[in-house]
C-alpha cells in the first residue's frame, strides 16, 4: 500500500484547551540521575515580538545517553521516572522555562557519538507545520565533531547553543527566533 | 549500533510551506532561511511513548465531561492511524480540541460573540487500539469568524495531535467535514499545493459508525510517515 502522510495543519491559537493536560516542564524528578539543568528563553517573531501562543516539545536521552524507546538497543541503563519528553508552553511574554537533566551522548550517523543535545519541536499559531531544532550545550568539546551541528553553516551554529546565565549555575538561556537576521536554525526532519 | 532507517520524507506539495501568505499569521512567524537538511539519527527515530498512560474513559467522550449534556449535534468521530504502508500505529496518543456547537472555544483569547456551553470543554484524548483504531464521541463544532481577512470564517474543524512511534512522526492536523461551503475560502485548509492531499483532511460520513437514534458517524483516517527500507549492513 502506498499512502501519503496526512497534511500538517497549524495548532492555531487555542491548542491549550487540548494540550495543556500533558504539559511537563520538569523532567528531572527526584531520584533521576544526572546534572540538573534549567533552560529559559523566549519565542520571538520576525518583528522581535513575543509569541505568547507557542508550544515547545522536547525529546532527549537520559544522562547515560539512552533513549526510553525500544529502538535504542544500546547497553546503557534506563532511568525509571525519566521518559525524556517535555511539553512547555510560552507565557504572555513569549517566555518558557524547563528543567531536565543534561543528556548523555548518543550514537551518530558517522559512527561517532553525537554531542549531547535535546531535540525540539516548536508549534504555534501561524506555523502550518512544526519547526524542528536542537539545543546543544556551551563549552562542550564534542560539539566540534557533531555530525548534525556540522551540517549547519558555522555562523549560524550559535543559534543552537544556549548561553550560561551568569550567577545562576546550571541555568541556560536559549531563544527561539522564528524569523529574521538571527533566525534560529531549523532542520528539515520530514514531517 | 546498526545503521538507521530514516522515516520517509513527504512528497512535494503534500505538506504546507512554512510561509503561506494567505494565512496572515505565517508572514511574521515562518522562518525565511532555508531549513537545514539532516538525516534521521537515533534521536529522530525514537520518541515518547504514552502506552502506559491510563486514559480516563470519559476522555474520549466529550459529551460526558460535565453534569449535563452539551448543546449541539452529537457525532462519532472514528478512524485508524496507519503508516504510509498501511500498517496500524497501535497504542499512540491522540489528542483533540475543538469549538463548541456555537463556534466558540473555551479560551480567554476567543472573543467571538457566541455563547460558551457550560457542559462542553472541547478537549479529548485516547490511545489507539492494537489495530490503530480510535473513536471519540463529541458534538459537531460550529464555524466561526476570525480576523485573517475581511469576512473570514473558519470551516468547522477538529484539531488532532498525534505522536506515532518516533520524534520524526509527530503530526498536528485538523479534520474537516464533508460538504462544508467554507472550505474553498479557508487559507489554512488550502495550504498545500496538492489538492488530493488537502481533500484527505475532510472526514467521510460513515453510516457504519452512525448510531441509530443517537449520533452521526464520521470517519477520519490519519497517516503518519512510513519507514524507508531498513538498510542492510554491509
Amino acid at each position: 500500500m502506498n499512502l501519503q502522510a496526512t497534511t500538517s495543519q497549524t495548532v492555531g491559537p487555542y491548542f491549550s484547551i487540548g494540550l495543556t493536560r500533558r504539559n511537563k516542564v520538569d523532567l528531572a524528578s527526584p531520584g533521576v540521575s544526572g546534572e540538573r539543568i534549567t533552560i529559559v528563553g523566549r519565542v520571538l517573531d520576525g518583528d522581535g515580538n513575543a509569541v505568547p501562543d507557542a508550544l515547545i516539545e522536547i525529546w532527549q536521552a537520559n544522562s547515560h545517553g539512552k533513549y526510553a524507546h525500544p529502538e535504542d538497543d544500546q547497553k546503557k541503563p534506563l532511568e525509571p521516572g525519566f521518559d525524556g519528553y517535555g511539553r512547555i508552553p510560552t507565557d504572555e511574554n513569549g517566555r518558557f522555562s524547563f528543567t531536565t537533566v543534561k543528556p548523555g551522548a548518543v550514537p551518530g550517523p558517522n559512527g561517532k557519538d553525537q554531542a549531547p543535545h535535546i531535540a525540539v519541536s516548536v508549534f504555534a499559531r501561524g506555523l502550518l507545520r512544526r519547526l524542528v531544532t536542537r539545543i546543544y550545550f556551551p563549552d562542550e568539546p564534542a560539539n566540534t565533531g557533531d555530525f548534525v551541528l556540522n551540517l549547519v553553516e558555522p555562523g549560524r551554529r550559535g543559534t543552537l547553543i544556549p548561553r550560561k546565565v551568569l550567577g545562576q549555575s546550571e541555568t541556560f538561556e536559549w531563544n527561539v527566533i522564528l524569523q529574521g537576521f538571527e533566525e534560529t536554525v531549523f532542520f528539515d526532519c520530514g514531517m | 549500533m546498526a545503521k538507521i532507517a530514516d522515516y520517509r520524507r513527504p512528497i512535494s506539495g503534500t505538506q504546507p510551506n512554512h510561509l503561506h501568505p494567505p494565512y496572515v499569521s505565517s508572514i511574521k512567524r515562518a522562518p525565511l532561511k532555508p531549513l537545514v537538511q539532516m538525516p534521521h539519527t537515533l534521536t529522530e527515530i525514537t520518541g515518547p511513548s504514552f502506552e502506559r498512560e491510563v486514559v480516563d474513559s470519559n476522555a474520549c467522550d466529550l459529551t460526558r465531561q460535565h453534569s449535563g449534556e452539551p448543546l449541539g449535534e452529537r457525532i462519532i468521530v472514528s478512524g485508524r492511524v496507519m503508516d504510509e504502508d498501511g500498517r496500524p500505529v497501535p497504542h499512540t496518543l491522540v489528542e483533540i480540541w475543538q469549538a463548541n456547537a456555537a463556534g466558540r472555544y473555551l479560551h480567554k483569547v476567543d472573543q467571538h460573540n457566541a455563547p460558551l456551553d457550560p457542559n462542553f470543554t472541547g478537549a479529548g484524548h485516547t490511545l489507539t487500539d492494537a489495530q490503530g483504531g480510535y473513536r471519540f464521541v463529541t458534538i459537531r463544532p460550529g464555524e466561526y469568524p476570525w480576523q485573517n481577512h475581511y469576512n473570514a470564517w473558519r470551516p468547522a474543524h477538529i484539531h488532532f495531535s498525534l505522536f506515532g512511534p518516533a520524534f520524526a512522526t509527530r503530526l498536528v492536523t485538523q479534520m474537516y467535514f464533508p460538504g462544508d461551503p467554507l472550505l474553498p475560502y479557508d487559507p489554512v485548509y488550502n495550504c498545500t499545493a496538492d489538492e488530493k492531499a488537502r481533500r484527505k483532511l475532510i472526514s467521510l460520513f460513515d453510516l457504519e459508525s452512525t448510531i441509530p437514534e443517537q449520533a452521526l458517524g464520521y470517519r477520519f483516517d490519519i497517516i503518519l510517515s512510513g519507514r524507508e527500507a531498513t538498510p542492510v549492513e554491509g
